[in-house]
């Protein structure tokens, strides 16, 4: 028994010294908790233990005889008490009344669980019960297991104690991001990637595998690499590489369909995690606009962060605590300043102008720049500055534009967050300006590459035919040799054109945000800290100081990262793993960052609302996104000679093949039913009268909660009034109030002129010992409730405290009941009011 | 949290193993061990500092409030207790209530004006005025007081917490 003991107690050591190491602390720990504990129980309770045992099996020899009604009984209680043992963690009791609960609960369920089945059935129900034990088991178990495999927690758990959560949740959502891209990165590797580098086949054999002779002398530099052209151009990366067989391998692996489904799951499977975390995100915050009720109560009670571990960014919170405070106060106090509206209508018209002609601009400028690059693609000696102007003005825009957002929307003087959101609403615009622009311009060069096949292919035709009859020229006997694949002249093949373009745009997004964060936040930091000792005024303090880190504009910058692979892992299968490993490097990087350059801001503020606003912005890419792939797939011929969709007339004849050929026929006939428009426009029509129902009902249902809180506004308003006119409209029972707390006499007068809503101790003091209330069964003491009793319950309670004035006085009778028994008494204690006057 | 301090050190898991030896007779050890051990352990330290940090305003309250005896100091049930409350997958109505009893600095069930008074001076560390500390009570009341007494009940203080969005972002303690 003692080592049984010492043994569970180096158990709950163990669990002790890491409870604080480890992160899964709550669901592991509560459920071990409730296991071991409950065998702890067990230990401790030996005794008890027995005697329950041995009146189980007394009741065991009775088992046969239970009767159907007691049966019933029986199996609710079990019920009834298996529901509480898992909902125990939900009820606010303490440690020790839990566990003696949940002691008594777990003996119950298995003494009588046996007693439930019948004979035979008997059997069947205990192994049902033990399977059913089992499985909860073993769900446990695995809950524990994924918890433990969440990565990166304690860095996330560093940051958000030096700088908050709202920080944190950036690195939250890059988790997040980078989980979707992880699983995007193993359907597209292991359904298409690695088919084709194992059952396809090898680099060399085809044409469009290997590279061109005129290319092969360049093809191993590295800047002919950097560009992503050369040997990189002609591997599994990119599009181009796929042959178009219609199955390869041993295993008739289809590759060309398995292309196009994966194409398509990956934004399905997007849309359905983006959409999956919205509604979470929306059954979490039940805010519902109901932000003007409780300004004071929630700024005194939620906004102390209990994360934060730091005393600079505790120093930090308190300040910012104080300022809120004191904001809000003069708010209640002032009244709104009388503004010149017109000024500020004009003001704000100007900078939206001003706004509209920068987006403008810079969309021009990145066109003008696309085309410039195509007319360099063609001239021979580019140079550096050339090769990548493209991707360096896109950069440098979205680098300056936002501070020359935020300068002009000075002009406009809104509330903070309303300023915020027009910020955010803003940039957004200028990366998708830019983003569409560069689209724009990527499709005018995919046209012209389209033009330029039809000459290629004569081309290719003829070269090959002129090869056959030159070689059979020579010998008719031996059959010709076919012609080396790197001499077969080549189509343009514009879908890996434009999975280059993207796979560069990435790549140098990446370079310039992990240069900007080097250079604007560490060398910055450490140009502050050491040149200050020897620089005229304080750097620290003043011009240009540590940054702070730039939640909205890494957040905006992830998504749109997100958005470019979304369009671009079509063209580009390879694109997604570049993203992985740009998440997992990002993480660490910007962590680091974080921690040793950047402060805490000045101005701590809440991470709740905007969750979802990031999650809509995401969404609203994804479908952005989607829209340039569907149309080039669904419009535009794909090249003749790159890629698994070569030789067809549009991508999407696949599926048609697929199904013609490999599927019996009736399921042909199904989907060339449901592909009829007569089935598609109704379905079409019935969904969209769906959604327009459910936003009726929703409507609905917001303006009833809206006459909900009407309703209890009104209530409220109704029952303040009530007292007080109460309270001032009965002297005798503020006479009896004076009597009884003379210390507050002096201040019930003013408060209730006032008529101001203040703390009353008259009211609630008494109501405090409901025991003394004798014969007011009726009147709900406990809480001060009800307005009808409170003026009242100072008379009721005054009794016991004047002693012996239950006893009536000789001759005083006492014709009433309990309710108006002191009624006598107050005579005594008041002599000067007559009985009568009441 | 800032702190790396474990909860146990080296010296006291000894101590640990050590006790049922030296406290107890060898017959009655098995189901005195355990809870005795428990108690003796954790009430000679005071483990709510390790946990909570040091700016927290509120620590002693919470070690207040988890305590058994309302003392400051707990046993391994209390600290998990703690632990299991303040962590984010505690529903919504537990820490409702547990936050109600921490601000409740006089334990008499209702925030009253004091109470609140004193949350304020403790957030704002003494900066605000005492007019404008009486000011923030009296909105705090008027705001959420539905029943009326003047002082905020813990139905009171549930209904108007459960509103708020960040009531479960911030109170949260991660280990």
């Amino acid at each position: 028994n003692g080592k049984k003991a010492r043994e569970e107690g180096s158990q709950k050591k163990d669990r002790g010294k890491t409870a604080p190491n480890k992160d899964q602390k709550e669901s592991e720990n509560k459920e071990k908790r409730t296991t071991k504990r409950g065998k702890e129980g067990e230990n401790k309770q030996k005794k008890g233990r027995k005697n329950s045992t041995s009146s189980a099996s007394s009741n065991s020899s009775d088992e046969e005889s239970l009767s159907e009604e007691e049966l019933a009984m029986l199996k609710d209680q079990v019920e009834q008490k298996k529901k509480l043992i898992s909902t125990m963690r939900n009820k606010p009791w303490r440690m020790v009344k839990k566990l003696s609960a949940l002691r008594e609960a777990q003996d119950f369920v298995e003494k009588f669980e046996g007693a439930l089945g019948k004979g035979k059935g008997k059997k069947l129900y205990a192994y049902k019960m033990m399977m059913a034990k089992k499985w909860v088991k073993f769900k446990r178990d695995f809950e524990n297991f994924k918890t433990q495999c969440i990565p990166w927690e304690m860095k996330i758990k560093e940051v958000e104690s030096h700088f908050g959560s709202s920080v944190a949740s950036y690195f939250i959502f890059l988790r997040w991001m980078y989980g979707v891209n992880l699983v995007l990165f193993g359907l597209i590797f292991g359904l298409v990637i690695i088919p084709e580098v194992l059952m396809g086949m090898p680099y060399g054999s085809l044409p469009r595998k290997t590279v061109p002779r005129a290319e092969q002398a360049t093809a191993m530099d590295f800047s002919v690499l950097w560009d992503f052209e050369g040997y990189i151009k002609y591997s599994a990366l990119f599009y181009g590489y796929y042959n178009n067989q219609r199955t390869i391998g041993w295993l008739k692996y289809r590759l060309p369909m398995a292309y196009f489904m994966v194409g398509i799951s990956v934004f399905g499977y997007s849309l359905m995690v983006v959409i999956r975390s919205m509604a979470r995100n929306a059954n979490e915050s039940t805010a519902d606009g109901d932000d003007n009720n409780f300004i004071f109560s929630w700024k005194m009670f939620t906004s102390w962060d209990y994360l934060i571990g730091n005393p600079e960014t505790a120093d930090n919170k308190f300040a910012s605590i104080t300022t809120s405070f004191k904001e809000s106060i003069v708010d209640e106090q002032e009244s709104n300043k009388d503004e010149n509206i017109h000024l500020r209508r004009f003001l704000r018209v100007l900078a939206n102008v001003l706004i509209i002609c920068c987006l403008c601009g810079s969309g021009y400028l990145i066109y003008f720049v696309v085309k410039r690059s195509q007319t360099f693609s063609k001239m021979q000696n580019v140079g550096w500055y050339e090769r990548n102007e493209v991707e360096i003005v896109m950069s440098l825009l979205g680098m300056f534009c936002p501070p020359l957002f935020e300068t002009i929307a000075a002009l406009e003087n809104y509330h903070p967050r309303i300023g915020l959101k027009w910020q955010l609403g803003r940039i957004f615009a200028l990366f998708l300006g830019n983003l569409y622009t560069f689209l724009l311009a990527l499709m005018d060069d995919v046209n012209e590459k389209l033009a330029e096949e039809d000459v290629v292919k004569n081309i290719t035709h003829w070269t090959l035919l002129g090869h056959h009859n030159s070689s059979a020229a020579n010998d008719s006997a031996v059959t010709p040799a076919p012609l080396d694949p790197a001499d077969v002249p080549r189509g343009p093949c514009w879908e890996t054109t434009v999975g280059i373009e993207f796979v560069r745009l990435t790549v140098s997004d990446i370079l310039v945000t992990y240069i900007t964060i080097l250079v604007g936040d560490f060398i910055r930091a450490c140009f502050v800290r050491f040149v200050n000792y020897c620089w005229c005024w304080d750097l620290e303090a003043g011009f240009p100081s540590y940054a702070e880190f730039d939640i909205s504009g890494n957040v905006l910058g992830l998504v749109f990262n997100q958005g470019m692979i979304w369009m671009g892992s079509f063209y580009a299968p390879g694109l997604v793993g570049i993203n992985v490993l740009r998440l997992l490097t990002s993480m660490y990087f910007q962590c680091w960052a974080v921690m040793s350059s950047n402060v805490p801001h000045a101005r701590v503020f809440k991470a709740s609302k905007s969750n979802n606003f990031y999650m809509g912005l995401l969404l609203l890419i994804l479908f952005l996104s989607l829209l340039p792939v569907a149309y080039t797939i669904m419009s535009l011929p794909p090249s003749f000679d790159c890629g698994p969709f070569s030789g067809k007339k549009r991508m999407y004849d696949v599926i048609q093949e697929t199904i013609e050929l490999d599927f019996p026929l009736f399921v042909a006939k199904i989907f060339s039913y449901l592909a009829n428009p007569g089935l598609i426009i109704p379905a079409i029509l019935l969904m969209v009268l769906t959604i327009y129902y459910l936003n009726a009902v929703s409507k609905a249902y917001q303006r009833a909660n809206a006459e909900l809180k009407k309703k209890m506004q009104m209530q409220r308003e109704e029952e303040k009034s009530k007292r007080n006119n109460k309270a001032s409209t009965n002297p005798m029972l503020q006479d009896l109030e004076d009597l009884l707390t003379p210390s507050t006499k002096s201040e019930s007068p003013p408060k209730q002129a006032e008529d101001k809503k203040t703390e009353s101790p008259n009211g609630s003091s008494p109501a405090r010992k409901p025991g003394r209330g004798e014969g007011l069964a009726g009147s709900p003491m406990a809480g001060g409730r009800g307005a009808a009793f409170t003026a009242p319950s100072p008379v009721f309670v005054a009794q016991p405290r004047t002693l012996g004035a239950r006893a009536p006085y000789p001759g005083q009778p006492r014709p009433w009941g309990h309710p108006l028994g002191p009624v006598p008494g107050r005579g005594r204690g008041q002599p000067c009011y007559p009985r009568a006057a009441r | 949290m800032g702190n790396k301090q474990t909860i146990f050190t080296q010296e006291q898991l000894d101590a640990y193993q050590e006790l049922p030896k030296r406290c107890f007779n060898k017959n009655n050890l098995a189901p005195l061990a355990l809870p005795a051990v428990k108690a003796m352990l954790v009430g000679m330290t005071l483990p709510c500092s390790c946990a909570v940090s040091q700016d927290n305003p509120f620590r002693q309250r919470i070690a207040e409030v988890f305590s058994e005896h309302g003392d400051g100091n707990m046993t391994l049930d209390d600290f998990l207790d703690m632990f299991s409350v303040l962590s984010e997958m505690a529903p919504r109505d537990l820490k409702a209530y547990y936050a109600f009893k921490i601000y409740d600095f006089n334990n008499d069930d209702y925030i009253c004006k004091s109470d609140l008074a004193k949350t304020v001076n403790k957030l704002t560390r003494n900066e605000l005025t005492p007019e404008e500390v009486s000011l923030v009570c009296e909105k705090v009341i008027y705001e959420a007081d539905v029943d009326n007494d003047g002082k905020l009940s813990l139905a009171d203080f549930q209904h108007m917490i459960v509103r708020a969005p960040d009531f479960l972002s911030t109170f949260h303690i991660r280990i």
